[in-house]
């Protein structure tokens, strides 16, 4: 049997028996971690619409060649889309093995095209329509149906995803130093917490830094005998792989950069660059998780999409539909997923951008009832009046 | 508490040195005005400072010390606040003599900054070159320390507390990210000429002031918005962020029709003009790197929110400032966000009801709306409730912890700032640094928190190494077990912090556990 079959039949099988017997681990894919790349990514240029002559004319500067046609150009995923070839050695192997699917037109009907906005929208999960509860992001709502998952945010802040009633950790991880603060010292300063609103964040953030220091002791001691070690956000990714394996089951971190107005390049550049870091980063997590890759979902998403039409300093600005990845060891991937459309001038969000065909709540939930088998109740709690839309990722 | 004897000694030590302690030293004389009040009555002779006024010092001005103590026992709340609102134009003594950023033109140190990386990228030595250009970069940074070191010591010594407070704001609402381009060089210029002088005054010429600044331009890509080459980015936020907000009644059209005022409003770095069309020569407009080049801006007709915009050059700017600044949406979106800075997380709509009718009644008066707020009965049932951001966090505990002797070297406090996430200068989206207790007492940031009590609670940390290489450490220890402690901060403290302080081993500790106490938290 190989690889892909075994996929194949675990897919069809209740995963818990699958890899319950292979990796001795209790259930369905349970590990979640979600990458929010913030400042709207240009998924067009991401995900290249290859099939379309229209892409070719709207972005003379900036399109990424048809496969086959130049050195640099795009790398084949099926007859209609290719991906960005700076992605040739982490994401496009991972692809070819079915691990990642992408979900073009994806995400929310906000349309405020605001950064700000719109990830605000985005994270809280709630319908668009009457008024926001500030204080309660999807993934707490999704952590507090499950209960006795343990929810982190990578972050320096805590994110509007994960606040809410669930009490949720935060520590960015970009770098790490000893800790000043002894331990006797932590319990004096948490005891005059005690009886205050900030009791558990306190208590809470004493208790996560020993826990990182402890898990980040091999790390550090290899730094010490003078390995190599990653840069940038693959160190911030195999550092977070090694929590998520050891202890946490659904996390959140963020990625900046993506608010490419100006001189975005193409084949090569700034977009370039940035999705050849993020895609290090991401198959170091796939690398790390080891053993627990199989059960781990891993979804990157983005406020919106840009403007299908390069501007005129040889970027692209706001725009609305984007293109959601879904990565795992046990995913159905190999495929690009959910409701598409051939892109043509007419078929372009308000003969701009491109349009939302599968809602980013719908499909979540389609995941979130697969991964933790919710029932229409528990669902509809994490997002309230929507439906999950089953697109096969799992 | 804070001796004339103590100053007067300390200063001629610093006359030698360098760039920071030139600052350090210009801010003396300031630190002096600022005790005037508290040495003609002796503490002893009045009652201490209340519990209340206490906090409201605490909320007026970046934290409280002896000489604010004492000027606010002097004067009463009331004439306190409207020296806070009406300051006196900054003192002649505060200069920054020795630094860059205060020294020389904005124009003429971009263009010298730019001359050197001009002449580093045509090195032809590998070696070379890479030293050059890594200079260059140092000489950025530079700038923008020093410039960041001026204005925390500003917040630490200028009498000029809200003034001061009101900077910051303003420059977190308009505001702009020192990483890109070349914005390191310009982000001092930005707070010192487009902000600080107007941070009481008008909201309009503010708004105008912040168009018309090259920092802006290039940080929301407006020098490449030109006619048939339209960008959006700074006409969105513009009515976003800067004054209608985001559910202020503007439709993506009117971002189009904005986008449209805008083009030609750039930049110019070089010393040459460019050539313009004869019959538009007259219209050609340059101030400093401020540039507006009729070439690259649209002449047609606008409509922008339902106005007709005549298309006629540099006047549509102002016409457009006018028209978003006396909006009804900017006059609410304005005043809530003064009062979530100043009152609550979430500020009692009737008070910003209050502060928008005052607004819209004196044509954008930011002084009036803040009188409004402050004597108001929300802003005094809000006292104490306000949890820290980061800036005020680090500047509170080192105006409490060297009460009345000035540091010489704010570095580590820019080292602190940037380990909890509040850098300034580095927020790199526009919309600026959240102003509520869940963007900044999460877990982690509460442990950061913690550590940086523990370098500023522990020793001088380097505030009284004055930078230079000939520079001597001046001895210093925090001393937060003042006078102004005992009469007055130890009456507001919990039982279970006073019972911390009390299992304390040594006077670090004692000041470590002060700084990380509940208390020390909120303003």
């Amino acid at each position: 049997m190989n690889r892909r079959q075994l996929l194949a039949l675990s897919a069809a099988l209740p995963l818990a028996a699958a890899y319950g017997r292979l990796y001795a681990v209790p259930s369905a894919p349970g590990k979640l971690l979600v990458v929010f790349l913030r400042g709207g990514y240009d998924a067009t240029n991401f995900l290249i619409p290859v099939a379309s002559e229209f892409y070719y004319e709207a972005r003379p500067n900036i399109a990424i060649r048809r496969p086959g046609s130049a050195p640099n150009a795009a790398l084949a995923l099926d007859a209609n889309w290719a991906l960005h070839p700076s992605l040739r050695e982490t994401i496009y192997p991972m692809f070819l093995q079915g691990q990642v699917a992408f979900v073009p037109f994806c995400g929310t009907d906000d349309l405020t095209r605001s950064h700000f906005e719109t990830q605000d929208s985005l994270e809280l999960g709630q319908p668009l329509e009457g008024s926001r509860d500030f204080q309660s992001g999807f993934l707490n709502r999704l952590t507090d149906v499950l209960r006795g998952r343990q929810p982190i945010a990578f972050t320096e802040q805590l994110p509007l995803i994960l606040r809410g009633d669930k009490d949720v950790p935060n520590m960015a991880l970009r770098s790490l130093g000893k800790p000043g603060i002894d331990s006797r010292q932590s319990a004096i300063i948490a005891g005059m917490y005690q009886r205050t609103a900030l009791a558990s964040p306190v208590k809470q953030g004493f208790g996560l830094r020993d826990e990182v220091m402890h898990a980040m002791e091999p790390e550090m001691e290899a730094a010490n005998r003078g390995a190599i070690t990653a840069k940038g956000f693959e160190l911030e990714a195999r550092r977070i792989a090694t929590l998520m394996a050891e202890k946490f089951d659904i996390g959140f971190v963020d990625v900046g950069g993506w608010d490419t107005h100006v001189g975005e390049g193409g084949a090569t550049g700034y977009l370039a660059g940035r999705l050849d870091e993020l895609g290090r980063g991401l198959c170091a997590i796939a690398r790390e998780m080891g053993a627990r890759w199989p059960e781990t979902v891993l979804v990157v998403i983005s406020e919106f999409g840009r403007t299908f039409r390069e501007n005129g300093n040889r970027g692209t600005d706001h725009g609305h539909g984007s293109v959601y990845w879904v990565m795992g060891g046990a995913i159905k991937g190999g495929r690009i997923a959910g409701d598409q459309v051939d892109l043509t001038p007419a078929t372009l969000f308000q003969n701009r951008d491109y349009p939302v065909l599968n809602d980013y709540r719908a499909v979540f939930a389609g995941l979130f009832a697969r991964m933790y088998s919710l029932n229409s109740t528990q669902l509809s709690q994490v997002f309230p009046k929507a439906s999950a839309k089953e697109i096969g990722l799992l | 508490m804070i001796g004339r004897a103590n100053v007067s000694s300390a200063a001629p030590a610093l006359r030698a040195s360098s760039g920071l302690l030139l600052v350090a030293l210009a801010v003396l004389p300031l630190v002096g005005c600022e005790t005037t009040s508290s040495r003609q009555i002796q503490p002893a002779e009045r009652s201490p400072l209340g519990r209340q006024s206490l906090q409201w010092l605490e909320r007026v001005t970046w934290g409280a010390n002896t000489a604010s103590a004492g000027e606010l026992l002097d004067l009463g709340e009331e004439r306190f606040l409207e020296r806070q609102l009406y300051p006196g134009a900054a003192p002649s003594t505060f200069q920054v003599a020795a630094l860059d950023v205060g020294q020389r033109p904005l124009d003429r140190l971009v263009m010298e900054l730019e001359q050197q990386r001009k002449e580093a990228d045509a090195m032809t030595d590998d070696e070379q070159k890479k030293a050059a250009q890594q200079a260059y970069q140092q000489a950025l940074t530079r700038v923008a320390n020093e410039a960041a070191s001026r204005s925390l010591l500003r917040d630490l010594y200028s009498p000029n507390q809200l003034q001061e407070q009101l900077t910051w704001f303003w420059f977190n609402h308009f505001n702009v990210f020192l990483y890109k381009g070349n914005l390191r060089a310009m982000v001092g210029d930005f707070e010192e000429h487009a902000i600080r002088p107007h941070a009481l005054g008008r909201f309009r010429d503010l708004l105008i002031s912040t168009m018309r600044h090259p920092a802006m331009l290039r940080y929301l890509d407006n020098e490449q918005n030109a006619v048939g080459h339209i960008n959006e980015n700074y006409a969105r936020e513009l009515m976003e962020l800067h004054t209608l907000g985001v559910n202020g009644g503007y439709a993506q059209r009117d971002v189009q029709e904005l986008a449209r005022v805008l083009t030609g409003l750039g930049i110019n770095a070089s010393d040459k003009t460019p050539n313009v069309r004869p019959q538009l020569k007259a219209q050609y407009v340059r101030d400093g790197l401020f540039e507006f080049n009729p070439n690259r801006h649209d002449y047609g007709d606008k409509e922008l929110l339902g106005q007709r915009i005549r298309g006629r050059g540099l006047a549509e700017i102002d016409e457009v400032a006018q028209l978003l600044a006396r909006h009804p949406s900017t006059a609410q979106f304005v005043s809530r966000k003064l009062a979530v800075y100043f009152v609550a997380d979430d500020p009692p709509k009737p008070l910003v009801e209050r502060m928008a009718a005052t607004f819209q009644g004196s044509d954008g008066d930011i002084a009036a709306t803040l009188r409004t707020m402050f004597r108001s009965p929300e802003f005094a049932a809000s006292l104490g409730g306000k949890f820290k951001d980061p800036v005020h966090y680090v500047v509170s505990a080192v105006r409490f912890a060297y009460d009345g002797k000035p540091i010489l070297n704010a570095l580590p406090m820019i080292n602190w700032l940037n380990r909890l996430g509040e850098p300034l200068y580095g927020r790199p989206t526009p919309d600026g640094y959240p102003l509520t207790q869940t963007a900044w007492a999460s877990a982690g940031q509460m442990t950061a928190r913690f550590e940086v009590a523990k370098l500023i609670g522990n020793s001088s940390a380097g505030l009284f190494k004055p930078s230079g290489p000939d520079a001597v450490e001046q001895p210093a220890f925090p001393q937060m077990a003042s006078a102004l402690y005992y009469e007055t901060v130890a009456q507001t403290l919990d039982p279970s912090t006073r019972q911390a302080l009390d299992v304390a081993r040594s006077p670090q500790e004692w000041n470590i556990f002060l700084l990380a106490s509940p208390e020390f938290m909120y303003r």
